[in-house]
């Protein structure tokens, strides 16, 4: 009972409280969906510079990224401002040897799992903060893991708007239909982050969720 | 072997939800897979993530969860207030939710109506 009165004053505070020309829009997901790639395309399009590190060693971000004061137009000149806020990929599980596996040094490895629980740890307190997230998966992976149900629960649980995002939809593999079936309450775009493939679609469903 | 430790919901029900993480991670550390009747909120799922990453180390790797439930969207809007009565009513029985450590559960793989478990050899984790 205690809990479920705190959740409510949380929401109610947050949204008498939030400021809509200072939306904060996280980027959550798995490890290696391309949670990276998109706020990178986003800022390479819209400010010119990139933000965060991409590897295909997963958990290269293990520290919540934040960049501040983005604008995106649209095709009627209507301008959304936002901060974007990538977060470390949610998983259960990390094991050092992983890391090893891919080519890392037993101490780096080690350090890297350390960091990178810390960073899960981070990327779900951070949740509270978030005034709408977009939820990036890996559409060449299954949708159905617990890892994506938790987040977007979480998300519904906090009434945060949520978009789904499709990515990597530029190879064979990729089956958006599956993540539209996953996930049929919500918005679905299919994109590919790294070759800009239908990025459009993307800022424009944003206008819809957050504009 | 892998030994499965059923916990009734009834056991879990009138713990808070600290205490009922600490009580499946208890199970888990045993190298048990809990089977759990009903859910845990979304924010005990979370909770029980955190915890987890609190807890990893050399020997324990983490965990593997899924959740069997009635799909909602497929049910009509009686069944499905009914089964939000009910919830409310006597807690979130619906269902199973699967956790084990990740030594043992290599992958699971789910659907909403059916759950693939796929261990690790146990000469592999002896070894580990």
């Amino acid at each position: 009972m205690g809990g479920f009165l705190n959740r409510f004053l949380q929401r109610y505070f947050r949204n008498i409280f939030r400021n809509r020309s200072h939306v904060r829009l996280g980027l959550y997901g798995p490890p290696n969906a391309g949670k990276s790639t998109l706020a990178n395309r986003i800022c390479k399009d819209w400010l010119g510079q990139e933000m965060s590190t991409v590897s295909a060693i997963p958990h290269e971000t293990r520290e919540i990224q934040i960049k501040e004061q983005v604008s995106i137009k649209n095709k009627n000149g209507k301008t959304l401002s936002f901060s974007l806020v990538d977060t470390p990929g949610i998983a259960t599980k990390i094991d050092y040897e992983d890391f090893i596996k891919k080519g890392l040094k037993e101490a780096v490895a080690k350090k890297r799992a350390k960091e990178a629980t810390k960073g899960v740890i981070e990327s779900i307190k951070w949740l509270d903060s978030m005034d709408a997230v977009a939820v990036v998966l890996d559409a060449t992976q299954d949708p159905f893991s617990q890892v994506n149900i938790t987040i977007v629960g979480n998300l519904q649980a906090r009434n945060i708007p949520v978009l789904i995002v499709a990515n990597k939809i530029d190879l064979r593999r990729a089956k958006l239909n599956k993540v539209k079936a996953a996930f049929p309450q919500y918005e679905v775009v299919g994109v590919s982050a790294k070759t800009g493939t239908n990025v459009d679609d993307f800022y424009n469903t944003l206008f819809k969720l957050v504009g | 072997m892998v030994t499965f430790h059923f916990v009734p919901y009834h056991e879990i029900e009138d713990l808070n939800s600290t205490r009922r993480i600490n009580k499946l991670m208890g199970i888990i550390k045993q190298d048990k897979i809990v089977v759990l009747e009903g859910q845990l909120q979304k924010e005990e799922e979370a909770i029980l993530i955190e915890s987890t990453m609190n807890d990893i180390n050399d020997e324990f790797k983490g965990i593997e969860l899924a959740v069997i439930y009635p799909e909602k969207q497929r049910m009509d809007t009686m069944k499905r207030l009914r089964l939000d009565i009910a919830r409310f009513l006597v807690g979130n029985r619906q269902g199973f939710t699967i956790v084990g450590p990740a030594s043992i559960v290599k992958k699971v793989r789910q659907n909403p109506s059916s759950i693939e478990l796929f261990t690790q050899e146990a000469r592999k984790r002896r070894k580990r």
